[in-house]
């Protein structure tokens, strides 16, 4: 029986082998994964014993903040947000049941104080406790609530502001928001509520039709690829016919040779439409992926909760090599959906001589004790065109404003340059399906010479243009920043 | 060195270890260094060198390591059960206690275990009517679906921990009776080797009972448990893999019929197969216990550090803590390397065990000491996988470390056999 008896052995260790095995997986290598569960809450809690740091805004704003509950073993900490729905968007929520999203969930790390495990052992030696970090923002209070409440006066729609030469996100608002102290009560019923969805950061998740303010990405891929040069003239019938569908321009217009200035400043349709068959799919799509289309912005916030803008077939990008209506895309048409992020990018890109730089919303990260760990270095995501060709743009976005569509815009004394557009989006189901509805925007920076800050403000479902309800946003938000500092 | 003075120098490292895990523990909730722990590892230290004394005079020659081994278990449960609850510690202790004086008591009335093999009937039907109790009206209690206790009174227990050692003893007796004639009797069918029918009667009487478990006491753990016990004597008394595996498709096939038609059994199955299909309700015991091992990394998060309660409330966060998911909880605060080192310690047990099987010179002997320590390690193993989903999560103790009095007392009564047998082999083996 002796034999048996070994070999029995044999397999009682090969079991155990197994559960060491088994829990290898567990305990290290699947652990990763299983942290990151909806089921698994255990993260959050400890986190929640954790006092989390504080968001502060650009001036010492306290955007939200832990408050202890309990003592001993009970003891937690619960998250408020002493400003309410102001800061929804971009800053989110963190509640251990029901999650987290946008920054404090892209921020987690620094705001739990997130240590390597030789740290926290050597804390523990020292009896010290795990205390989280806080993240001061760029957001400027005074800019946010001025783009909440234009937003609210007219419609569902966001805005952005961003400082050309830095990145700095000043301002990122997107109505309807939310009450973030509301979520631990409210979160099924937010979650429902459509086409409303208060959830949405419309800023970065709202995919919309960028309209005439797209004309400003032909006419840089136009200047860049040498097809055109600012003195270039050709006319610009209407109605022009183009994949056998005729392309008109307002009033049915038709206009002799123009040039860039001249056609932006009226935003005429069926001139952009030959600039972009002129320029390529290829030169057209280069230029579109340099200012960032076709991929997720490099901003600190959750990639799910920032998409993408291009040309979309059903829910995929389309590339260079796929068939599109070229003249339709030149002018913001065509199967286009873009965020009001990317478009504060191009503006941004713009203003900055043709240095995209990336939109950051974090500005530094100080420790309990008030040592500042880490401080946002701004850095270029890209240079889509040249500083020649961002200063012809300059001039002809200037036109915009002071002699054309975006009137609405100026503001006394400083020279803007923007451009307006306005999207038809007829029987659009969140809409409510009325055929007069449109995608109203204003994009543009100032001032013009020397740009301090590019905002996009966009408004959906409106029966107004661009110049109609997006400019005054962007005016009083420019205004805002610009006396500000 | 002989024999019992490795045993006390073993228990010494085990007392210190018991004070240093309170220690842990007290500096932990208290952040003060208390007395208290110096204490308790003093009685524990007196508990344990009073058992040694004994087995100093009555059993000079048993197995050295076994006693230490459990010990530390013993003690290291004691911590972990202090540091979920006081209270429950405390009735641990005595239970400890309780345990110690069992294993002298079946030492000094059992010393001549033979008499066991004169009376395996009685055993086995006591065994079965062990397991069956849980249904009996007015004593029987249900847990979690499953009938696993027993009330009288104010003694309430579980009897499968006490049967399991009922039916080792009858297993290892009747086999070491009938093996030969298992062996010779065996007839070839379609290339299969297969028991004469007439000895196997009683073998498949044992399989009824563990499908009765099943379904009855809806016991899969205890009935897995006792099946691998019995298919593992079964294979060291005949040696013929080919029973092993009839039997092991008998109990599949059994198995897959009931968890198909009762529908406790068929829930476990299912939550193990699918946990996250109900994260909250049936999946919640299980993916909690695997979210709490997550936690742990290589080295856990230290003594009395994991969360077992949803903090402010009194929702549990990981289930059964101090029975069941013990082991989780262990992975949590000790890590991977702690845990390994709790299965190494069941790996010595083992190693010890089947040693003592190896140098017994009769065959009741070798079967009982192979039958225990496959029960043991069996036991170990069905918990700990369950734990770890390697296979359905049942209610079974981890032996000497979870809360539960009728498991630590079962075995030590299981230990004392053990070591009245290693004693004896060892003897024969010096006199010859």
């Amino acid at each position: 029986m002796n034999r048996q008896i070994v070999k029995l052995f044999g397999l009682v260790v090969a079991l155990f082998a197994v559960l060491v095995g088994f829990t290898s997986y567990w305990a290290v290598f699947d652990a990763k994964a299983l942290k990151e569960k909806d089921a698994n809450k255990r993260p959050l809690l400890e986190q929640q014993q954790i006092r989390r740091g504080r968001i502060v805004a650009a001036d010492g704003t306290v955007i939200a903040r832990s408050v202890p509950k309990g003592h001993g073993a009970s003891l937690r900490y619960v998250r408020r947000y002493p400003e309410g729905s102001l800061f929804a968007h971009p800053i989110g929520y963190s509640f251990v049941e029901e999650g987290d999203s946008e920054f404090e969930q892209f921020h987690n790390d620094e705001l739990v104080g997130e240590e390597s495990e030789f740290d926290s052992i050597l804390d523990e030696l020292r009896g010290r406790k795990q205390e989280g970090d806080d993240v001061v923002t760029n957001l400027d209070p005074a800019a946010q609530a001025v783009a909440l409440e234009d937003l609210r006066e007219v419609g569902f729609g966001a805005v952005v502001a961003i400082e050309p030469s830095t990145g700095r996100v000043r301002a990122m608002a997107s109505n309807p928001p939310y009450d973030p102290n509301r979520i631990p009560y409210d979160l099924t019923e937010l979650n429902e509520n459509e086409p409303e969805s208060p959830l949405l950061n419309r800023a970065t998740q709202g995919q919309y039709p960028p309209g005439s303010t797209f004309k400003v990405v032909t006419a840089a891929a136009g200047l860049e690829s040498g097809t055109i040069t600012p003195e270039t003239a050709f006319s610009a019938p209407s109605p022009l016919e183009v994949e056998g569908t005729p392309l008109e321009n307002d009033f049915n217009t038709s206009y002799p040779p123009i040039t860039l200035d001249y056609a932006l400043t009226n935003s005429v349709n069926t001139w952009f439409g030959q600039l972009g068959q002129k320029v390529g799919q290829d030169q057209l799509f280069e230029t579109m992926e340099k200012f960032g289309f076709n991929s997720t912005p490099p901003i600190d916030l959750p990639d799910d909760q920032v998409y993408e803008s291009g040309v979309y077939s059903e829910s995929h990008l389309l590339n260079r090599n796929d068939p599109v209506d070229l003249a339709r895309v030149a002018i913001g048409q065509e199967r286009l959906a873009v965020t009001p992020l990317q478009m504060a990018m191009v503006a941004a890109a713009v203003a900055n001589g043709g240095r995209l730089m990336k939109p950051q919303i974090w500005s530094r990260v100080v420790d309990p004790d008030g040592r500042v760990v880490e401080r946002m270095d701004p850095s270029q995501y890209s240079q889509p065109v040249s500083e020649e060709t961002a200063a012809e743009l300059t001039t002809a976005m200037e036109g915009v404003v002071s002699e054309g569509t975006g009137t609405n815009a100026a503001i006394e004394g400083v020279p803007v340059a923007g451009k307006t557009g306005t999207a038809e989006t007829p029987y659009n189901e969140s809409c409510g399906g009325g055929t007069e509805e449109n995608q109203a925007w204003f994009m543009g920076f100032a001032p013009a010479d020397e740009p301090k800050i590019a905002i996009v403000a966009t408004v959906e479902c409106t029966t107004q243009f661009g110049n109609d309800v997006a400019a005054p946003i962007f005016r009083d938000v420019a205004e805002t920043i610009l006396n500000g500092g | 060195m002989s024999a019992r003075n490795r045993e006390l120098t073993a228990l010494v490292p085990v007392a210190l270890l018991l004070t240093a895990g309170f220690t842990a523990v007290f500096a932990q909730e208290n952040a003060r260094l208390d007395n208290l722990s110096l204490l308790y590892g003093a009685y524990f230290l007196a508990a344990c060198m009073a058992t040694h004394i004994y087995l100093r005079i009555r059993l000079p020659r048993a197995d050295p390591y076994l006693f230490p081994l459990v010990a530390l278990l013993t003690a290291f449960g004691l911590v972990m059960v202090y540091r979920i609850d006081p209270t429950l510690a405390r009735d641990q202790a005595n239970w400890f206690v309780l345990g110690l004086v069992l294993f002298v008591l079946t030492i000094h009335f059992l010393r001549d275990y033979d008499v066991l093999e004169r009376y395996r009937y009685t055993i086995a039907v006591v065994g079965l009517l062990l397991l069956l109790a849980p249904r009996l009206p007015g004593i029987g209690q249900q847990v979690n679906g499953a009938y696993l206790g027993v009330k009288i009174g104010p003694l309430a227990f579980q009897p499968a921990e006490f049967s399991k050692i009922c039916l080792v003893v009858f297993l290892a007796s009747y086999l070491r009776e009938h093996r030969e004639v298992l062996i010779v009797g065996a007839r070839r069918v379609l290339g299969v080797t297969l028991p004469p029918l007439k000895h196997f009667g009683p073998m498949l009487v044992v399989w009824g009972a563990s499908m009765f478990m099943l379904v009855f006491i809806r016991d899969l753990g205890s009935s897995l448990m006792f099946f691998a016990a019995f298919l593992a004597l079964l294979y060291v008394a005949t040696g013929r893999l080919s029973f092993v595996v009839i039997g092991m498709a008998m109990f599949l096939l059994g198995a897959w019929f009931f968890a198909a038609t009762v529908p406790h059994v068929h829930e476990r199955v299912d939550v193990w197969l699918n946990p996250y299909a109900h994260p909250q309700k049936s999946g919640y015991q299980i993916l909690q216990s695997i979210f709490a091992q997550a936690d742990g990394g290589l080295f856990g998060k230290g003594f009395a550090q994991a969360l077992i309660f949803v903090p402010g409330t009194h929702d549990a966060l990981l289930p059964a803590a101090q029975t069941d998911t013990i082991y989780a909880l262990i992975v949590n605060e000790l890590g991977l390397f702690g845990a390994c080192a709790v299965i190494l310690v069941y790996l010595l047990i083992a190693a010890r065990g089947f040693k003592i099987a190896l140098l017994a010179a009769d065959g009741f002997s070798k079967l009982l000491a192979t039958g225990l320590t496959a029960v043991f390690a069996i036991q170990a193993f069905v918990i700990i996988g369950g734990v770890t989903r390697v296979i359905p999560l049942t209610g079974v103790t981890l032996p000497f470390i979870s809360y539960g009095g009728s498991s630590v007392v079962a075995n030590f009564v299981l230990l004392a056999l053990l070591l009245l047998v290693s004693d004896r082999a060892r003897r024969e083996a010096e006199s010859l």
